[in-house]
């Protein structure tokens, strides 16, 4: 256990989300649970990494220590060279529920970042008929949304809610964005599409994403580095680079290479689930 | 015809004939003013009586205004506070169904003490009617927010504060304006009761004063009068809860492919 609080400079510079030698339990005595195992990981700036794993793995666990939602029993969570929580850097989110507010329109609800998050919060009122409003019509366009800002939230489907949810995650240029399972309630052919506006999104604005996943496909198709893990507790036990080129397609998933690749992984993780415990 | 048209000719109809009946049913046994009186009879006497009427009117309902005023205003911030807090949530809910359990009229003479007789009592007595339905609404939309909505707002390090202020209240308005059709009529109540026992002024006193004098088809005037308010009121709020929370009331609307 490290109990210093002064951090060694030396381990965090060159990357901009790393966590060093975390470890996440809850409870006590006997009825402590270890949510995360000694786990190290480490993301370049504008990397895109993705966690697959069982269910239950701590994948989910892993995004919120690096969003400050909770804080690490013992090791450090760095963020941009600094403790994470220490300096409020800009983070977007998107779940697996959409979860837009019913109240809001569409375009009010990709603006709500701008009206919580420095240094927009300020400008907020004096910028939200204009230049705000303008950039989440923008990112709407974007992802095909382009007439439906004014519309509500419960007059759209589940598919293009969660193409909203995707701009509310980015309209504040988060530097790092947490994607938990966001397209995992889609079906097939919408989940494609998304993952092509993904693909364009991040390489327009380059956030470093970290991808929690079920998908294999999905994690092959998007991200630049899988990170496999194992359940109780969680740790990584595979860390690999996906060699594909870019812009990928969905053509690619059925050539050789790719089909490998995914079937490995689910090797890994099929050996990596507990055994006794079906999911 | 179109079908809201007839929904509100239909409830006309209904509320005319309710009145029509009552008046043949007196015609037909002959029962007496001073028991029941018709309802020509109780216009009659309304609109004979409106100039010495009216002052009261006035009274009561700017009575009942202010002190549901100060209801909504409790009401919001106890809602709130047990609403958010499991401690508050746990001691102050014994304590506010106990005292919404205190039969009103009980509470006068107390305020009555405190004040004297007039209108602060009955200004007290609508605010203490109103409180408990508001506080329960309130307390129970914030309480059963969805977490979710809520996990959107901390991920972008909202405070406290302006996640009750983004979510969690907006999120309770159609509690909130449910507890207020409610607490308008109830807020009448309260006056009315105070007014009765300790006022010399408003419609309950002149419902006091007309049934020691068996002016029978006044006191049916004077509870028209507050029916009429009551009624009114009642609109207003549901107007102004369509227009606020339409998000929350859907059913019509179909959801895009």
């Amino acid at each position: 256990m490290i109990s210093a609080n002064v951090p060694d400079p030396r381990t965090h510079s060159q990357y901009f989300v790393e966590l060093e030698e975390v470890t996440l339990s809850y409870g006590r005595g006997d009825k402590k649970i270890h949510a995360l195992g000694l786990t190290n990981l480490r993301l370049k700036q504008g990397d895109f990494v993705a966690l697959v794993g069982p269910s239950g793995c701590g994948k989910s666990t892993i995004l919120k220590l690096v969003s400050g939602l909770i804080t690490a029993s013992t090791g450090y969570v760095y963020v941009a060279g600094r403790q994470v929580g220490a300096e409020p850097i800009r983070v977007g989110m998107a779940f697996q529920n959409p979860t837009m507010l019913p109240w809001l329109t569409v375009r009010e609800n990709v603006m709500l970042p701008l009206k919580i998050v420095p240094p927009f919060r300020e400008q907020y009122r004096a910028k939200r008929n204009g230049e705000f409003r303008d950039r989440a019509d923008a990112l709407l366009k974007e992802v095909g949304l382009a007439n439906f800002g004014d519309k509500r939230p419960w007059q759209l489907s589940g598919g293009m809610l969660q193409r909203a949810s995707l701009c509310r995650a980015l309209v504040h240029e988060p530097q790092l964005l947490m994607l938990d399972e966001p397209f995992g309630a889609l079906d097939q052919f919408t989940r494609e599409e998304l993952w092509a506006i993904m693909q364009d999104l991040w390489t327009k604005m380059r956030p470093t994403v970290l991808l929690v996943t079920h998908d294999l496909k999905e994690a092959g198709y998007l991200a630049n580095r899988i990170c496999v893990m194992r359940a109780r507790p969680g740790v990584i036990v595979d860390d690999a680079e996906v060699p594909f080129a870019r812009p990928r397609t969905i053509e690619m998933s059925y050539t050789p290479p790719f089909v490998a690749l995914t079937q490995r992984l689910r090797e890994l993780i099929v050996a990596a689930r507990p055994a006794k415990e079906a999911a | 015809m179109n079908p809201q048209l007839r929904r509100h000719l239909a409830s006309a109809v209904f509320i005319l004939g309710f009145f029509l009946l009552w008046e043949a049913l007196c015609w037909l046994f002959g029962v007496s003013d001073i028991v029941l009186p018709k309802p020509s009879e109780i216009i009659i006497t309304l609109i004979a009586r409106m100039p010495a009427l009216w002052p009261h009117i006035l009274q009561t309902l700017y009575t009942t205004l202010i002190g549901f005023g100060l209801g909504i205003a409790i009401g919001i911030a106890l809602g709130v506070l047990v609403g958010s807090s499991r401690l508050a949530y746990d001691v102050a809910y014994p304590l506010l169904i106990g005292f919404a359990t205190i039969p009103k009229v009980a509470v006068v003479p107390i305020f009555v003490l405190w004040f004297g007789a007039g209108g602060v009592p009955a200004v007290l007595t609508a605010m203490i009617m109103c409180i408990f339905p508001i506080v329960v609404n309130v307390a129970t939309g914030l309480a059963t927010t969805e977490p979710e909505l809520e996990d959107v707002m901390r991920a972008l390090h909202a405070s406290k504060l302006e996640i009750l202020w983004n979510v969690g209240l907006p999120r309770t308005m159609p509690y909130f304006f449910a507890s207020l059709k409610v607490s308008v009529t109830l807020a009448f109540v309260g006056t009315v009761i105070s007014e009765t026992v300790a006022s010399n002024r408003g419609i309950g006193n002149v419902m006091m004063i007309a049934s020691s004098n068996f002016d029978v088809p006044l006191v049916f005037a004077g509870l028209l009068i507050l029916a009429v308010l009551g009624v009114a009121l009642y609109a207003i709020f549901s107007v102004i809860e369509t227009n606020i929370t339409g998000w929350a009331h859907r059913k019509d609307e179909m959801a895009m492919g």
